[in-house]
């Protein structure tokens, strides 16, 4: 339970530490919280030769609005998020999902972009890059991209992201003014992985119609899936439409078998979230009226 | 930029328990074999080492961390509290005898961990629901108490600071 030997660098530049990527390749891996990699170090599931501690790189720590989205640095734990009150106002999705993100203690090191880069597919931040359709800014140096959430998440920890990239800052959607979101997520107990997590943002227009919906899952396939349900637009979000979208969302679901939960048993876990999650947001007046 | 090599030490410069330290560390030590093996503070438990089990939690920077998720040289230049900085066996804080009176301890393995948590989240929480508490001990196992006798104690130190304070 102690990790392996690793050269270690502290750079004290984004400059220094993307040629230090560069140079050392797929030898390097950066360590920013480190809430999920030191685990996979101290039982060597990792043994990388090099750690690339972005810890110093103080200009990463810092949550900004920019093009209509928040924009969060890559040294921001995830407690600095939670305890935002602005980024929780223009980023409502934030306060339900971060409390369900590890422990409070391990919240206090652990880095947002941090938990977009592992790309575990159970893990609640990903899912939540899905669902709002966001991106992250990606650095080498031989330039900048900009990485769309779809685009990103390629299989079981891993992202399209080259050896030598780092992600400098994940944009989060600001929500527009009549959008509603959701987090919904089943483990075992508080604070584990969850079996399956479900997410949503939803807009009703004026006559009470759906004008927006992404459904999103977590923990059911390789990475966050994105339910496709353009065709729900325009229709009253019922009965009828939730069951519908929770079995499309059960049947469209790829969920692994394991000594916690079968497939089967996850599947269900999606329908049944996805249905709850969805009753939830229909307005009250139809809620009423139904 | 700061590089060492596999294999060798770094010099660590810290405050731990309010006082300046310095040693030397390989990088890949964890914080919490540097506290216990080379600060000798061995009121800083061991258990999972993979930051599940919270035994081995301490306040960096006021913030309470797992010590076995972080490395000796990522703690320089920081300050690092273990349970010692509470109190003393002859002068116990006001959550140590919470936690006296309360029985909210049997074994003692998870207790400097939860000490640790529960001092900085009453600093932020200074009146907490019973629901805060909780959510705050997901973050640490203990296999004696139940959980109850140490919430009762989070709580009565929560009221006891208020009154002190009122």
């Amino acid at each position: 339970m102690k990790p392996a030997r690793f050269d270690y660098y502290l750079p004290a530049t984004l400059e220094e530490a993307l040629a230090t990527l560069s140079e050392l390749g797929s030898d390097g891996k950066v360590l920013a919280g480190g809430q999920s990699l030191v685990p996979m170090l101290n039982m060597r599931i990792a043994q990388p030769a090099a750690l690339i501690d972005i810890n110093g790189l103080v200009d990463l720590d810092a949550i900004t609005c920019e093009h209509g989205a928040l924009r969060v640095g890559a040294m921001v734990r995830q407690a600095t998020l939670e305890r935002s009150g602005p980024a929780l106002g223009q980023v409502p999705l934030l306060a339900q999902a971060l409390p369900l993100v590890g422990h409070w203690q391990t919240r206090n090191r652990g880095t947002l972009c941090g938990s977009l880069a592992h790309a575990d597919p159970s893990a609640e931040l990903p899912l939540l890059l899905s669902v709002l359709n966001g991106s992250v800014e990606v650095h080498s140096s031989r330039g900048v991209r900009t990485v769309a959430a779809r685009d990103l998440f390629v299989s079981f920890f891993t992202t399209s992201l080259e050896a030598d990239e780092l992600i400098v800052a994940a944009y989060l959607p600001i929500a527009p003014a009549r959008r509603r979101y959701a987090f919904n997520e089943f483990a075992q107990r508080h604070g584990d992985f969850a079996l399956v997590s479900v997410a949503c943002a939803v807009e009703f227009d004026e006559q009470g119609m759906l004008a927006h919906l992404t459904l999103a899952l977590g923990g059911a396939g390789e990475v966050p899936l994105v339910v496709e349900a353009a065709d729900a637009l325009g229709r009253l979000l019922d009965r009828e439409l939730i069951a519908a979208l929770a079995e499309r969302a059960s049947t469209a679901c790829d969920p692994p078998s394991d000594h916690h939960a079968s497939a089967a048993f996850r599947r269900q876990l999606v329908r049944t979230l996805t249905g709850r999650m969805l009753t939830a947001l229909v307005p009250q007046e139809e809620a009423a009226a139904t | 930029m700061m590089t060492h090599k596999a294999g060798e030490h770094a010099a660590i410069a810290l405050t731990l328990d309010g006082t300046p330290v310095v040693e030397q560390a390989p990088t890949r030590m964890l914080l919490s074999d540097f506290l216990r093996q080379t600060c000798g503070k061995t009121e800083v438990h061991v258990g999972c080492e993979h930051g599940v089990c919270g035994a081995c939690t301490v306040r960096v920077d006021g913030r309470p961390v797992r010590s076995c998720l972080m490395f000796a040289v990522q703690a320089a230049g920081h300050h690092v509290e273990t349970v010692a900085s509470l109190g003393t066996r002859d002068d116990l804080s006001m959550l140590q005898r919470q936690f006296h009176e309360h029985h909210a301890l049997q074994c003692g393995f998870c207790t400097p961990g939860i000490l640790s948590s529960a001092q900085a989240f009453l600093e932020e929480h200074p009146e907490p629901t019973e629901r805060e508490v909780v959510e705050m001990l997901t973050g640490h196992l203990c296999r004696c108490t139940g959980y109850r006798a140490i919430i009762d104690a989070v709580l009565a130190c929560a009221r006891e600071r208020k009154e002190g304070t009122s």
